[in-house]
């Protein structure tokens, strides 16, 4: 991880439920997911249970204590373009699920929250 | 009228059981590993029930009760199968009151909604393809005079179908309806969210369903979903939900070369030309209605018209009457009829909402209406209740870009046809769209040049059986609704016959 500005980051709430998760299950990826439901919310899934590609960003890679590997956290490329003047925080509140990601059984559900970046971070980036 | 009693409350016309296991061949099964979780009440946050948490173990077991039932009920006359479902449909009927109250409870949405829609629409739905099937035909083709190719429906067999909150009864029965009459055995796995409504629908209907052909797994996504999703026994997974466990389920038929319907949700645009104001009459008033209907299931609807698109000649005019009409809107108890808007479904659908108006405002969205959670008191306390928000900003902010789920419009103004068309199209998805405007010319150019499934004319948020429902572009994969849905459940046989005794000559 460098020192310079960056996309994502995370919470301390965060930080603690993906070393829990990430005991029990192993290295883990994030995927921002879209549309109705559950979507515009962040899916934690296994490290590589979904096959990203050509269509996907890396939006930024999570440096979580305790964890030893980066954390990737991934969105489609046409979501991101609409996305990209903004820097996410991913959070946790109390919840109930759901798709396939990996912490809704804990009665918890990871979230995403919003800020635009500075032109200082943009230049930077 | 009244308000109806909370469910197993004295005077209620329901109750919910304290425990759901999961439904397996005609009977309820425990959790293989005797796990289960607490379900809560959107008015209130309180739980009401607690349901089997369902793991892989259970999907094999149900999937065991489906094989063994698919092969005598895909043999079933059309006859036979559209006769259950008509009788499910008039047991519906004689109980739409307390399912009504059921899904409210349970989905937080108002009763108004789901006595006047959810319930009637599943009753219709059922009916609707037991005509469906009952009509369907066959095709023969004369290739020449002495061979004949015969295309018969097979069903696929058994298949999966996993169902979103938003509806937890009428979705359900979107993809029970076309699979039951196609012949097929099914799966479901209701969301977590919502895992209660099927199984007070299964207590007033299970009698008239043969053993292992309807089956509900419940449990979470990752430890029930999955493994039905990704199981090489089901024909086919139908899910309703967002992009990415999308791409998941079809990342998982494609390791089985099975097929998938994706119905992935939207940011349908909802269109006002300036003739919509050129007089103040009934349609005027009903394109204010069509407006406000971003309020509708407080605004958890795939298709809820969450970009109102505004034509500068009555931009300003119209917009404060739809402010004016939203602020009417009776935000309440969910079982009051007099209530328009209840409950959010769930606290992290809560907080999503809340965190998207926070957004909004920070990219310079205006809040003209709303904007916060409304903490109603009383015994709603802890419930997840947001106002009715209208934001004014720019098609390119993130509150127009991506779904928020919640009773939240983004408004902004276009200048002509062409403009209209060209924000319409700026999204990722493509479910639904409205177009309001006295003109005919002009609703059918913009319906046909939206890219979206459905193009909602001068009206919104009707879901006839007969109408087929699904998304362009990021929104999904095939069709719900309308008989071209049982093809979505059906194989295509063709046998191809000769009757000349005489060869080809090749050998």
């Amino acid at each position: 991880m460098g020192t310079g500005p960056s996309r994502v980051t995370l919470t301390p709430a965060a930080a603690q439920l993906i070393r829990q998760l990430r005991g029990v299950h192993g290295a883990v990826m994030f995927h921002q997911s879209g549309g109705c439901c559950d979507g515009s919310a962040p899916m934690c899934f296994p490290e590589g249970e979904l096959v990203t590609g050509e269509g996907d960003v890396l939006v930024g890679e999570l440096a979580v204590d305790g964890v030893d590997e980066p954390v990737g956290f991934w969105m489609s490329a046409e979501q991101f373009e609409r996305w990209r003047h903004t820097h996410l925080t991913l959070d946790v509140v109390p919840g109930r699920g759901s798709g396939f990601s990996l912490e809704a059984p804990e009665g918890v559900r990871f979230l995403i929250r919003s800020r635009l970046l500075t032109a200082e971070e943009l230049e930077g980036l | 009228m009244t308000r109806y009693a909370n469910p197993g409350s004295d005077g209620a016309i329901m109750a919910y059981e304290s425990r759901y296991d999961h439904w397996i061949g005609g009977e309820y099964v425990p959790p293989a590993k005797g796990q289960y979780f607490e379900n809560p009440t959107p008015v209130n946050g309180q739980p009401f029930t607690s349901i089997a948490r369902g793991t892989a173990e259970d999907v094999e077991r149900a999937l065991d009760a489906a094989h063994a039932a698919a092969p005598a009920w895909g043999r079933t006359s059309a006859a036979e199968r559209a006769g259950i479902l008509n009788k499910l449909a008039d047991r519906m009927e004689e109980n739409a009151e307390a399912l009504a109250v059921a899904e409210s409870w349970e989905n937080g949405k108002p009763v108004r909604e789901t006595l006047a829609a959810d319930i009637p629409l599943a009753i219709d739905h059922f009916r609707y393809f037991a005509g469906a099937i009952r009509a369907q035909e066959g095709g023969l083709a004369e290739i020449d005079s002495d061979t004949v190719a015969y295309h018969f429906h097979e069903p696929l067999g058994v298949v999966a179908q996993i169902i979103p909150w938003n509806f937890p009864i009428l979705m359900a029965v979107w993809k029970l309806a076309p699979a039951l009459a196609a012949g097929n055995a099914v799966v479901i796995k209701p969301a977590e969210q919502t895992p209660a409504s099927i199984h007070f629908w299964l207590s007033l209907v299970a009698d008239l369903l043969p053993p292992g052909v309807v089956n509900v797994v419940n449990g979470f996504g990752v430890e029930a979903g999955k493994p039905l999703a990704s199981s090489p026994r089901v024909a086919k997974v139908a899910f309703t939900g967002e992009t990415t466990t999308g791409r998941l389920i079809m990342q998982y038929a494609s390791q089985h070369l099975k097929p998938v319907t994706l119905e992935l949700g939207g940011k349908s645009p909802n269109i006002f030309f300036d003739d919509v104001s050129s007089a103040d009459d009934d349609f005027y008033d009903k394109a204010l209605e069509g407006f406000t209907m971003f309020a509708l299931n407080q605004g958890e609807v795939c298709t809820c018209p969450s970009r109102a698109l505004i034509q500068r000649g009555h931009y300003r005019e119209f917009l404060d009457a739809a402010v004016n009409r939203t602020e009417k809107i009776v935000q309440g108890h969910p079982l009051d009829p007099a209530t328009m808007i209840g409950a959010q479904a769930s606290n992290d659908q809560l907080e999503k909402i809340l965190s998207y108006l926070d957004i909004g405002r920070q990219e310079g969205a205006e809040v003209l209406t709303g904007g916060e959670r409304a903490e109603l008191g009383g015994e709603l306390a802890g419930g997840y209740y947001v106002r009715p928000t209208i934001l004014e900003g720019r098609n390119d902010m993130r509150v127009f870009q991506e779904e928020i789920f919640g009773p939240v419009v983004a408004v902004t103004g276009f200048d002509g046809f062409d403009d209209a068309i060209s924000l319409a199209n700026d999204t990722l998805y493509g479910l639904g769209a409205g177009v309001w405007t006295r003109d005919g010319s002009t609703a059918y150019r913009a319906g046909r040049a939206i890219q979206a499934g459905r193009v909602w004319t001068n009206c919104y948020h009707a879901y006839p059986a007969h109408a087929a429902f699904g998304g362009y572009k990021s929104s999904g994969i095939g069709r719900e609704n309308h008989k071209m849905m049982l093809d979505h459940y059906q194989q295509t046989k063709n046998l191809l016959v000769s009757y000349s005794p005489k060869k080809v000559g090749f050998f």
